[in-house]
């Protein structure tokens, strides 16, 4: 079995699929949308709309890019500001055509840059988390690669979230705990292991409901067993009502902590 | 000192004639003479923090404040190394059992919900029991159709209760929502500092967003931020007034003139002042 650090230099690494590669597979007679009609245009998020098994969806991804250009445009798909306000505004047109909304996630984080903070990078974030937990659509997640901290919760403040066996989502990089904490990113391993970040945490904590496993030797199958499970899901949240829809929402993520009051402990057991 | 102002100076009481160093200059004050210039420092201007009790003192009318959930306390449920020993130490140096205090209070006779980060407690960093108050307190508020007045201060999420710290960022955000869907004015005053997760939710979320001046607001550390764009960066940024010219934040505040500024928003958002004819 690998460690949690291994599981994440795996999905890191540069010849595992990318959300373009998935986005191909699981959706049909798409048209990709850019800008945020705001500031700019950011490569990093890559969205359009589609169809999912016959349902007209809006699709939202980091694309970390597939060369070193494009890899180098998309800031390894770390997205700027521009980017979530693009996704943001997608989700929004999402609600008002009533189409369930699908987020990709694989990202470090949000990009660190001095421009991304001078244009609001906590802002928008902030920004989409808010929009997302009211918003009157379906919504759904995928951690392809990696879930990277706020950056990724951006885009995964959704109704049902989803990972890949291998995929990995922290509220920190292992590298930036370990030198936080002990002044040594050299001991990235063992901050990987204490944050609890693998898809069967995730699945533990109640964060993720579903983990797909992989077999990247037959793409196109491990796709078509994704599009049935979100196909089936999304059957199950469009038949409920808007207020239910997000009472169950609200529901979802109000339940997260572990804390003790007066004594007694609240929250999940692990 | 005069009116209105030395009455906001007895309300930082320092527990005794202790020396305090100014975090900035280095000069040595007695905490009393820091209290007179409530916690500023008289020789650099630079704004020390407060304590949760002394920030509410501070913008609330006297004896108006009433805790809420006051009894809760965090877990080391990830036996995260270290985080069971910061945990006593945070909670013996600041006499609270995690980095945030809710209640209710008034200013100028108006009532509200208040929060006040403590940046002391392992840097305000927002765990399970920061969410679950935070929660807590924009339910409230929304039950009783209240403002929400929160004073932010944090380094970010609680790393030591890994994703589940993560998902507290949604789970607040999901309140301030329905709590601004119903209607009601959340006011977010951000002190120094003001960065990484919360920054990134509900800090970000105000409908009015004020911040002390000097005070550091910004997502990720200035560190992170240099290492990434490989160039130097100017003194201000991230601080309040840099953040306030790139639009992000209505207005620098005084420390003296925050409880007035507060008392003319709960005022003008609230439809009980309106006195003009109906259309």
């Amino acid at each position: 079995m690998m460690t949690a650090y291994e599981k994440l230099r795996t999905v890191r690494s540069a010849n595992r699929p990318t959300a373009s590669d998935y986005i191909e597979r699981l959706f049909t007679d798409r048209v990709s949308l850019c800008g945020d009609r705001r500031f700019g245009e950011d490569g990093a998020i890559s969205a359009g709309v589609g169809f999912l098994d016959g349902i007209p969806v809006t699709y939202i991804a980091t694309e970390k890019g597939k060369d070193l250009q494009t890899r180098m445009e998309n800031n390894f798909g770390c997205p700027r500001p521009e980017g979530y306000r693009k996704a943001l505004r997608l989700m929004k047109e999402a609600e008002k055509f009533r189409r369930p909304v699908i987020c990709l996630v694989d990202t470090l984080g949000a990009y660190c840059g001095a421009e991304a903070e001078e244009r609001g990078q906590g802002q928008a974030i902030a920004e989409n988390i808010l929009e997302l937990t009211g918003l009157r659509t379906p919504t759904l997640s995928l951690v392809i690669g990696e879930g990277g901290s706020g950056g990724a919760l951006a885009l995964c403040t959704t109704d049902r979230v989803y990972m890949l066996e291998n995929a990995c989502y922290s509220v920190i990089s292992p590298e930036g705990c370990a030198s936080i904490l002990w002044k040594d990113s050299a001991r990235a391993a063992d901050a990987a292991e204490a944050l609890h970040i693998t898809s069967r945490d995730m699945y533990r904590f109640g964060v993720a409901e579903g983990v797909f496993k992989e077999n990247f030797g037959d793409l196109d199958a491990m796709c078509g067993e994704i599009r049935r499970r979100m196909a089936s899901d999304l059957k199950k949240l469009r038949a409920l009502s808007t207020g239910e829809l997000l009472s169950n929402r609200y529901d979802r993520f109000r339940k997260f902590g572990i804390y003790e009051e007066n004594g007694v402990r609240h929250g999940a057991v692990l | 000192m005069n009116g209105i102002f030395s009455s906001l100076a007895n309300a930082i009481r320092p527990r005794s004639d202790e020396k305090r160093t100014c975090n900035f200059c280095r000069a040595e004050h007695s905490a009393s003479a820091l209290a007179n210039n409530l916690n500023i420092c008289p020789q650099c201007g630079k704004y020390l923090s407060l304590s949760p009790r002394e920030r509410i003192g501070l913008v609330a009318d006297k004896r108006s404040f009433a805790e809420m959930s006051k009894g809760l306390k965090s877990v080391d449920f990830l036996q995260f190394p270290g985080y069971s020993d910061k945990l006593q130490k945070a909670e013996k140096l600041c006499g609270e059992g995690d980095a945030v205090v809710i209640g209710t209070a008034k200013t100028e006779g108006l009532p509200y919900v208040i929060f006040v980060m403590d940046q002391r407690f392992i840097m305000a960093s927002m765990g399970s029991v920061v969410g679950e108050k935070l929660t807590r307190a924009f339910e409230y508020a929304t039950e009783e159709e209240l403002p929400v007045i929160g004073f932010a201060a944090s380094g970010g999420a609680r790393m030591q209760e890994g994703i589940l710290s993560l998902m507290q960022m949604a789970k607040v955000s999901s309140a301030v929502k329905k709590h601004s869907e119903g209607g009601n004015l959340f006011i977010s005053v951000l002190t120094n500092p003001t960065t990484g997760g919360v920054t990134a939710s509900f800090a970000m979320q105000g409908d009015i967003i004020l911040a002390e001046p000097g005070a550091t607001v910004g997502f990720a550390g200035r560190r992170v931020v240099e290492q990434t764009t490989k160039t130097g960066l100017p003194q201000n940024f991230q601080s309040a007034e840099f953040v306030c010219d790139h639009g992000f934040i209505d207005r620098v505040v005084p420390r003296k003139e925050l409880r007035s500024t507060l008392g003319s928003l709960l005022r003008t958002h609230s439809t009980k002042f309106y006195t003009g004819d109906a259309i």
